[in-house]
């Protein structure tokens, strides 16, 4: 109501301001004002008034108009992301271009999370859902998708995305059972942390940007250009400097650091989890310690998320260092994008083998 | 003639030489071309070569292992999701199911009250889900009971691909009043339903009908909800009529606050318009009785849900608090003992106003105290009222008989409360295992203790972490 008598003094004043009214957005306030008249208006500059305010009214609709249509070209891809590193890949790829929401936090397990109202809300807004696919979020994405009354992130839309499409999984089973744990029948979900699969992601997300904000295709190849170059560079250095963790034996938490293990060469040699997903049991872990006795490892690894308390438990009794690792963007200090996650990551490891 | 065999000969022979000539020339031609194709082959199998080379030396990058059993047909690939949740009890009663009722409340069907005493099966809930096509998705959930029927939960289909954040779904489906209702009984904290939904909706409203959805686009969850349809099931009553027999509204809004909260609060109305309830009564007069209510029925449900997690991480610990309050207003008229011998009853079939007001809440809570352990707590209280009924005070000349609350004994004010406990282990998200103890107070001036051993598992499909 307010909107509407303040328009109305505008029109009255002789205001024509036109962003004013663009910004409230709402023509048909504008046309409330037309068809009914002010009672107060001078009697003689009626006719006048009537005419001002027809042109005023031209003039708002067809900025709405132009606001409406045009609001594609210079709106940001609205992009929900399940997790802090498809966030982090998406920065890198839509720089200003794209609005990032990010699902879920380095300190949460996402195949727990829940199809929580503000991520309904956020999905309902999204021009792009960026998952991770390989069934990690199994449990939400299907419920937001169909919650969301959004078509443009359904299934096999253009505004879903799947991370792990495309790229080659480790661990895929040959059979699955449930009495194997939570095994992923499409294979070992965590692949952003062998950094030569973001290189394989962000093509494809560029493509994928491209085709959803034409506009700005040549930014997203631009900036997609210039964060291979970055990565590419930034992966052999890394290299170079994680040469002494080859055929390092480390025992983790859950099988959420293979490919991190699977680039650098390093050698996993046992699991809490006695499966996966299942949370160690004190039975396990003291089996664990005695194949610890003839099988030795050098670190135990864990990701910021991971119930710290098993790994203590080990790590007292078999005088194993821990190395809590970031996991993902945001799991550390210094991890604050995917370099740093990387930086950080090999640094960690890099001192624990030096304790 | 020598001359000119000579001059043919030569003529010939420099022909010859020409095309001989000519010959060579393409032979060197050809030979060249060859030479190129071996020399561009050469150097495309030695590129090759050196790929492969470079690719072994990469032993490290990740090779494709892509699943060893494939579908021997595509048909396989198109199979819905399919999920099976098997579910059974121990049960051990103090006091006889068989009288089980909630005093001063109209019984609201077969699904109220504790069930069978001993050892029992719950129902076996059978999922079929799967995207029909990039418009549509369906599901199926049937319900095969421990008493060897088999009913039709849920079965819907529900838009994907409508505009600006509508949604419709249509067959039969739990309405999406209240917080509750929509939840299958497997991913219930407690063993049996809140007093409140077994009072006031029979257990679980779900009917036939339509369904709209309006998200609005707002970074805060705000949903519209209305339904219709044929009013199937208790409060309302399938009629042999055209068109809706029964509305229900509803708005929901929720969000985060910080990493570690969620919420999520909702108002519900739903509203039937009853003709021919019939409900079994106590007389004090005449003894057992079957009544019939026409009339209008409007309840309201306000309801609230509270999850915290440290960090958002429900992996290892969680809260989880919720409450719902409902209001019931009924207006019409009830039909009294519409089976009775009118020389025995004067009364017997005779209507006369009715109108009542009822309310009840719940409230609990659900702590995760260790990864596969929760334990929680419920409340329930209700509020019957005292209803108004027109023939309470009549009398008649003839037998004497003058009708008194005691001929409506059920629906007499009371207070039905429970208080209700439970532990529950939970190996992996596929299975759970529960324990609780009930203190119910629901029937009159009884008291029943009642503990219930309960296990749940999952089969099949992963199923959704719905809020």
């Amino acid at each position: 109501m307010q909107a509407l008598s303040s328009d109305k003094r505008d029109t009255s004043r002789g205001d024509s301001s036109p962003s004013r009214g663009g910004k409230g957005g709402d023509g048909s306030i504008v046309n409330g004002g037309k068809t009914h008249p002010h009672p107060n208006l001078p009697l003689e500059g009626e006719g006048a008034a009537i005419k001002f305010r027809f042109d005023l009214t031209v003039k708002l609709v067809c900025l709405l108009a132009i606001f409406l249509f045009a609001r594609t070209s210079f709106a940001a891809v609205n992009v929900l992301a399940t997790t802090p590193e498809w966030s982090a890949l998406a920065t890198e790829i839509g720089g200003d271009k794209v609005s990032v929401y990010v699902a879920t936090t380095a300190f949460q397990d996402v195949h727990q999370i829940e199809a929580k109202p503000s991520l309904v809300a956020r999905a309902r807004n999204a021009d792009l859902v960026i998952a991770n696919g390989a069934d990690l979020e199994a449990g939400w994405i299907p419920i937001l998708q169909r919650e969301s009354g959004n078509r443009k992130i359904q299934e096999g839309s253009q505004g879903y995305f799947e991370a792990t499409r495309g790229l080659n999984l480790l661990d895929v089973p040959t059979s699955v059972d449930r009495s194997m744990g939570d095994v992923h029948a499409l294979g070992n979900p965590h692949v952003h942390l062998d950094p030569r699969n973001l290189l394989k992601v962000a093509a494809a997300l560029t493509q994928r940007l491209g085709e959803i904000d034409s506009v700005n295709k040549a930014t997203f190849e631009a900036r997609n250009q210039s964060f291979q170059q970055r990565m590419v560079e930034a992966i052999k250095r890394w290299e170079i400097l994680a040469a002494p963790l080859k055929g390092i034996p480390v025992v983790v938490h859950h099988q959420d650091q293979k490919y991190l293990l699977h680039w650098l060469g390093m050698k996993e040699v046992a699991a809490l989890e006695s499966k996966p997903g299942i949370p160690p049991s004190t039975g396990h872990l003291s089996d664990l310690l005695q194949s610890l006795q003839r099988e030795p490892a050098k670190l135990i690894l864990r990701g910021g998320y991971n119930d710290p308390k098993p790994s203590n438990w080990l790590a007292q009794r078999s005088k194993i260092p821990i190395v809590t690792l970031p996991f993902t963007v945001g799991g550390s200090k210094d991890a604050k994008d995917l370099f740093g996650l990387f930086d950080d990551t090999i640094a960690k490891l890099l001192a624990g083998i030096k304790q | 003639m020598v001359i000119k065999r000579t001059i043919i000969a030569s003529v010939v022979a420099a022909l010859f030489c020409v095309s001989a000539r000519v010959w060579a020339d393409d032979m060197q031609e050809i030979r060249n071309e060859i030479k190129e194709i071996r020399e561009s082959y050469e150097a495309r199998i030695k590129n090759l070569e050196d790929r492969l080379k470079a690719a072994e030396a990469k032993v490290t990058e990740p090779q494709p292992q892509g699943p060893a059993a494939k579908p021997a047909s595509s048909v396989a690939n198109f199979n819905p999701g399919i999920g099976l949740i098997l579910s059974g009890f121990y049960k051990n009663l103090e006091k006889d199911p068989g009288t089980y009722s909630i005093a001063g409340f109209v019984p609201g069907g077969e699904e109220i009250g504790p069930g069978e005493r001993g050892f029992s099966l719950s129902e076996s809930e059978l999922n079929v889900f799967a995207n029909i096509d990039p418009y549509f998705y369906g599901q199926l959930t049937a319900a095969i009971t421990g008493k060897n029927t088999v009913e039709v939960e849920e079965a819907f289909f529900k838009t994907l691909a409508l505009p600006a954040g509508l949604s419709l779904k249509g067959g039969r489906f739990f309405s999406g009043i209240g917080y509750l209702n929509e939840v299958h009984a497997h991913a219930w904290d407690f063993v049996d339903q809140p007093l409140a939904y077994q009072a006031f909706l029979g257990g679980q409203f779900g009917q036939n009908g339509l369904q709209a959805k309006w998200l609005a686009p707002t970074p805060v969850f705000l949903e519209f909800g209305i339904e219709g349809g044929n009013g199937r099931n208790f409060p309302g009553l399938a009629r042999n009529k055209n068109g809706f027999n029964g509305g229900a509204g509803f708005v929901h809004i929720g969000g985060d606050i910080g990493e570690s909260t969620s919420w999520r609060t909702g108002l519900s109305y739903l509203y039937h318009r009853v003709k021919g309830r019939e409900f079994e009564g106590e007389s004090g007069t005449f003894g057992g009785i079957t009544n019939s209510f026409d009339g209008k029925s409007k309840l309201m449900i306000a309801d609230g849900v509270l999850k915290w997690a440290p960090n958002g991480n429900p992996k290892e610990t969680y809260f989880k608090i919720q409450g719902e309050y409902f209001r019931r207003k009924e207006s019409g008229e009830l039909a009294f003992d519409i089976n009775g011998d009118p020389t025995v009853n004067p009364f017997a079939g005779s209507a006369s106003v009715f109108s009542s007001s009822q309310s009840g809440w719940y409230l609990q809570g659900v702590y995760k105290f260790l990864s596969q352990w929760r334990a929680g707590l419920r409340y329930d209280e209700l509020d019957s009222g005292t209803p108004n009924i027109g023939l309470i005070g009549q009398s008649d000349a003839g037998t004497g008989i003058t009708i008194g609350d005691d001929d409506f004994s059920g629906l007499k004010k009371y207070k039905p409360k429970r208080l209700s406990a439970m532990i529950d282990w939970n190996p992996t998200e596929f299975s759970r295992l529960r324990l609780q103890y009930s203190q119910d107070k629901a029937r009159r001036d009884i008291t029943d203790n009642q503990i219930f051993i309960q296990y749940i598992y999952s089969l099949g499909a992963h199923g959704a972490h719905k809020f």
